[in-house]
C-alpha cells in the first residue's frame, strides 16, 4: 500500500501491466525521456527500452493506426495522445477501424487498444488543451470510454482497459493528475470496464458524474448533508460508453430525484444520455425533474474564463438543492 | 531490359552570413541601409519580448507560452522579405515577424493571459492568428494561395511550421494540394533541432527536411535559418516565383529552440547544457550586428538607443495589456455562430444567473 496521486497510480498500472504481458507496449509523443508531459510514462522507457516505450514522430494519426496495426498482429498497444485536443487528428482510424473491426469480421479480427489521453479544463492550459470531449467517443459503437476520478480507481481501469478486448478510449481528468492522493495497493487491482459505481448511498436524491467533476460534487453533497441532513447517493459513472444504467436506474428508482454533473458542454453530452435512460428505467418513481449542471455550448473557454464556465461546487449544490426542493 | 535511372534529385544549403560574421558578398541580397536597421531591429525587439514575456510569465501575469529566442531571424526576415499583401500563416514561434507585421504586442499578451480578445488581430491584416494544432496551419496556407489565385491577386502566402511539423498527415497533404495546383505558398519550416523532447534525427529519418519537399516537385533549398540574409534572399525569391505563377517553395531554415519548448518544459530531461551552450554561438543578433558594424552603419551608441527605445516600447505594450480590463465574461457566447440562437441566448442567461449567485454567496 503506498500513498500515490493519480499521474503515479497510472505510471504503477503501465508498470505492473508490462511486467505481466510481453505483449504491451507504449506509443507517443515525448513519452520516453521526457517521460510524458505529465510524466505519466515516469521510469518506464529506462525500465523498458525503446522497444516497448516508443516515442513516436508527431503523428496522432500514426500513434492510433499503427496501434491498431500492432494488435490485429498481436500485441497490445497504450497509446499515449498528448491533450484529448489532439484527439480529433486520430478519429478517422478509431471510427473507421478500431470500432469497427470486431463487427465487420465477426470477430475474425479484433483490435484490443487503448488510448490514453489527458483532457479537460482548470488547469490554466493553452488553446485546445482544456477539451471534455467523451461524448463525441462515446458516440460510436464499438469504442469504450472510460474514465477514472481518483489514484485508485485510475491504476484499476487502466490496468483492465489494457486486458480489454475492445479499442477502449481511456480519458484522464488533467485537473485530478496531482490534485490529492490515495492509498492504492501494491498488488494488481482491476475494476470491471462497464461498471458504475456507488460511491456513497442515499434515500432523497441521487448524484450522478465522472472525472474531474467528482471532486466538486462530493464536495457540494457534503455541504449540502451537513446544511440540511439530507441523505445523498452518490454514482461515479466510471466507463461512459457502454453506460451502466442498471445502477443509476435502480439508484434512482429508490431515491426519486438527481442530478447529473457534467464538465462538458451541456448538447448532447453523457448527461442527456443518462437522462433518457432514467426516462425510459425510471420516470415512474420521479419525484422532481433530472437536472443537470453541465457547461454551456460555448467553443471551450480559454483560461482566462474558464473557470466561471466549469461548473462549480456552489453550482452543482444549488442544483442538489433546488432538485430536493422540487 | 536494362533497368535505367530516370529521375535525379539533390538538395544544397545556403548560407550568405556565418557565425563569425563572414560574408559571401556575392549573395548578399544588398539591402538598403534602412531595410537592414528596420531587421536588426525587428529581431531585436522579437528577443526583448520573448524576455519580457518569461519575466510576465513568472509572475504569473500570463499563463503557459513558447518562447521563439534563437529563431528571430526565420519570421523577421521573412517579415521584411513580404509585402503587405503577402500573408503570415504563422504556428506559435514567429513572435518577432507577427510584430513587423505590426500586430500589437499588447494584444499578444492578451491572448498569453487566457483571453479570446488577443486573436482579434489588428483591423486590415493578413496575419492569421495563431495555430496551436501542429501543422493544421500549412493546409490554410495552401486554401489561401488558392483563392489569392482564384482572384488574380498579387499575394503570396508565407507559411511557417516546426521540424517535428513535418511528421503530421497535413502537411504533406499540404505540400501535394499546392503543388498540384502550383499555388503561390512559401513553406518555411523552422527547423529548430526539437520537438519538445525529439530530436530532429529520431523525429524523421530523412537526412534532410528540405528534400520532403523533392517528393512533391516542390523547389526547395535548406539555408542556416539563423543567417537572416539567407532568409531574406530565399523567402524573397519564393515570394517573387509565386508571383509568377510557378507554384510553392520550400524553405528548411536550420535554427536552434534555446530556451524551453514552452515554459511547462523542462529541456535538462533531454537536452544537455553542453548543446545549448553551443548553440547560444550562433545567435542570430550577434553576427547581423558584426555585420551592420562592418557596413559602418553600427555603433555601440546606437546600440544602447536602441535597447532603450525598445524597452520603452515594451513597457508600454505592457502598460496597455495591464490596463486591459474590459472583457466580458459572457463574451463566449457572442461569436458561437453568426447569428443569436434562442438556445445560447437561453444558456447565456443561465451563465449570467450562475455568475450572481456565485458572486452573492460569496
Ligand atoms: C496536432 C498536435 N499534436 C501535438 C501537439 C503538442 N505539441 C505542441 S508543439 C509540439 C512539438 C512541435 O515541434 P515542431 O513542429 O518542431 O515545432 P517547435 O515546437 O519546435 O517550434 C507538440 C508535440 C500539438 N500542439 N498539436
Ligand atoms: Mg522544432
Amino acid at each position: 500500500m503506498a500513498k500515490l496521486n493519480m499521474v503515479q497510480a497510472l505510471t504503477l498500472a503501465m508498470d505492473q501491466e508490462m511486467e505481466r504481458d510481453p505483449a504491451v507496449v507504449l506509443l507517443g509523443e515525448d513519452i520516453g525521456p521526457d517521460e510524458g508531459v505529465f510524466r505519466v510514462t515516469a521510469g518506464l522507457w529506462q525500465k523498458y527500452g525503446d522497444e516497448r516505450v516508443i516515442d513516436t514522430p508527431l503523428a496522432e494519426s500514426a500513434i492510433v493506426g499503427t496501434s491498431i496495426g500492432m494488435a490485429f498482429a498481436g500485441l497490445r498497444p497504450v497509446g499515449e495522445i498528448q491533450f484529448s485536443g489532439f484527439s480529433m487528428l486520430m478519429v478517422a482510424q478509431l471510427e473507421a477501424y478500431a470500432s469497427r473491426t470486431r463487427s465487420r469480421t465477426f470477430g475474425r479480427w479484433t483490435a484490443p487498444i487503448v488510448i490514453r489521453m489527458p483532457y479537460g479544463g482548470g488547469v490554466r492550459a493553452m488553446e485546445h488543451h482544456s477539451e471534455s470531449r467523451e461524448a463525441t467517443f462515446a458516440h460510436f459503437p464499438g469504442v469504450k470510454v472510460v474514465i477514472p476520478s481518483s489514484p485508485r480507481n485510475a491504476r484499476a481501469l487502466l490496468a483492465a482497459a489494457i486486458r480489454d478486448d475492445d479499442p477502449v478510449v481511456f480519458m484522464e481528468p488533467k485537473r485530478s493528475y496531482r490534485a490529492f492522493k490515495e492509498e492504492v495497493p501494491d498488488e494488481p487491482e482491476l475494476i470491471p470496464i462497464g461498471r458504475a459505481q456507488v460511491v456513497q448511498e442515499g434515500a432523497d436524491l441521487t448524484v450522478i458524474s465522472w472525472g474531474a467533476m467528482m471532486r466538486p460534487t462530493l464536495e457540494a453533497v457534503e455541504m449540502v448533508q451537513l446544511e440540511r441532513g439530507a441523505s445523498i447517493e452518490v454514482i461515479d459513472l466510471l466507463t461512459l460508453a457502454p453506460l451502466d444504467h442498471t445502477t443509476f436506474v435502480e439508484s434512482v428508482k429508490k431515491t426519486g430525484r438527481c442530478v447529473v454533473v457534467q464538465e462538458a458542454p451541456r448538447n448532447l453530452g453523457i448527461a442527456s444520455e443518462v437522462i433518457a435512460l432514467l426516462n425510459e428505467g425510471a420516470f415512474f418513481h420521479l419525484e422532481a425533474p433530472i437536472r443537470r449542471v453541465t457547461n454551456y455550448d460555448v467553443i471551450t473557454p480559454y483560461f482566462g474564463r474558464e473557470l466561471m464556465y466549469i461548473p462549480s461546487v456552489g453550482r452543482i449544490k444549488r442544483g442538489i438543492e433546488e432538485t430536493l426542493d422540487t | 531490359m536494362p533497368q535505367k535511372e530516370i529521375l535525379q534529385f539533390s538538395v544544397s544549403r545556403l548560407e550568405i552570413l556565418d557565425a563569425e560574421g563572414n560574408l559571401d558578398a556575392d549573395l548578399d541580397p544588398r539591402l538598403p541601409d534602412e531595410k537592414l536597421l528596420a531587421l536588426y531591429r525587428g529581431m531585436k525587439v522579437g528577443r526583448a519580448a520573448d524576455a519580457r514575456m518569461l519575466n510576465l510569465q513568472r509572475q504569473g501575469r500570463i499563463g503557459t507560452f513558447a518562447p521563439c529566442t534563437g529563431q528571430e531571424a526565420v519570421s523577421c526576415a521573412a517579415a521584411l522579405a513580404m509585402s503587405e499583401n503577402d500573408w503570415f500563416v504563422g504556428a506559435f514561434r514567429e513572435l518577432g515577424g507577427r510584430l513587423m507585421r505590426n500586430e500589437p504586442f499588447w494584444q499578444y499578451l492578451v491572448y498569453h493571459n487566457g483571453f479570446e480578445e488577443g486573436n482579434a488581430g489588428h483591423e486590415s491584416g493578413r496575419t492569421l492568428p495563431f495555430s496551436v494544432i501542429v501543422a493544421a496551419q500549412t493546409l490554410h496556407a495552401a486554401g489561401v494561395a488558392y483563392a489569392m489565385k482564384y482572384k488574380n491577386e498579387k499575394a503570396a502566402v508565407v507559411v511557417f511550421f516546426g521540424d517535428g511539423a513535418t511528421s503530421e498527415g497535413d502537411f504533406h497533404e499540404a505540400l501535394n494540394f499546392a503543388s498540384v495546383y502550383k499555388l503561390p505558398v512559401v513553406f518555411v519550416c523552422q527547423n529548430n533541432g526539437w520537438a519538445i523532447s525529439i530530436p530532429r534525427e529520431k523525429q524523421t529519418n530523412s537526412r534532410s527536411l528540405a528534400q520532403k519537399a523533392l517528393a512533391y516537385d516542390i523547389p526547395t533549398v535548406q539555408i542556416d535559418g539563423n543567417d537572416a540574409l539567407a532568409v531574406y534572399r530565399e523567402v524573397r525569391r519564393a515570394i517573387e516565383r509565386g508571383y509568377e505563377g510557378q507554384g510553392p517553395s520550400f524553405i528548411e531554415a536550420e535554427t536552434y529552440r534555446l530556451l524551453m519548448h514552452t515554459t511547462a518544459d523542462d529541456p535538462r530531461k533531454y537536452r544537455t547544457d553542453d548543446e545549448v551552450e553551443c548553440a547560444w554561438k550562433n545567435c542570430p543578433l550577434v553576427r547581423f550586428k558584426r555585420y551592420l558594424e562592418d557596413r559602418g552603419i553600427w555603433n555601440d551608441e546606437r546600440e544602447a538607443a536602441l535597447d532603450e527605445s525598445i524597452k520603452q516600447e515594451i513597457d508600454e505594450q505592457v502598460r496597455i495589456f495591464e490596463s486591459r480590463r474590459d472583457f466580458k465574461n459572457d463574451a463566449l457566447f457572442d461569436n458561437v455562430y453568426s447569428t443569436r440562437h434562442a438556445i445560447i441566448e437561453e444558456q447565456r442567461a443561465m451563465f449570467h444567473e450562475n455568475l450572481t449567485l456565485e458572486r452573492h454567496n460569496g
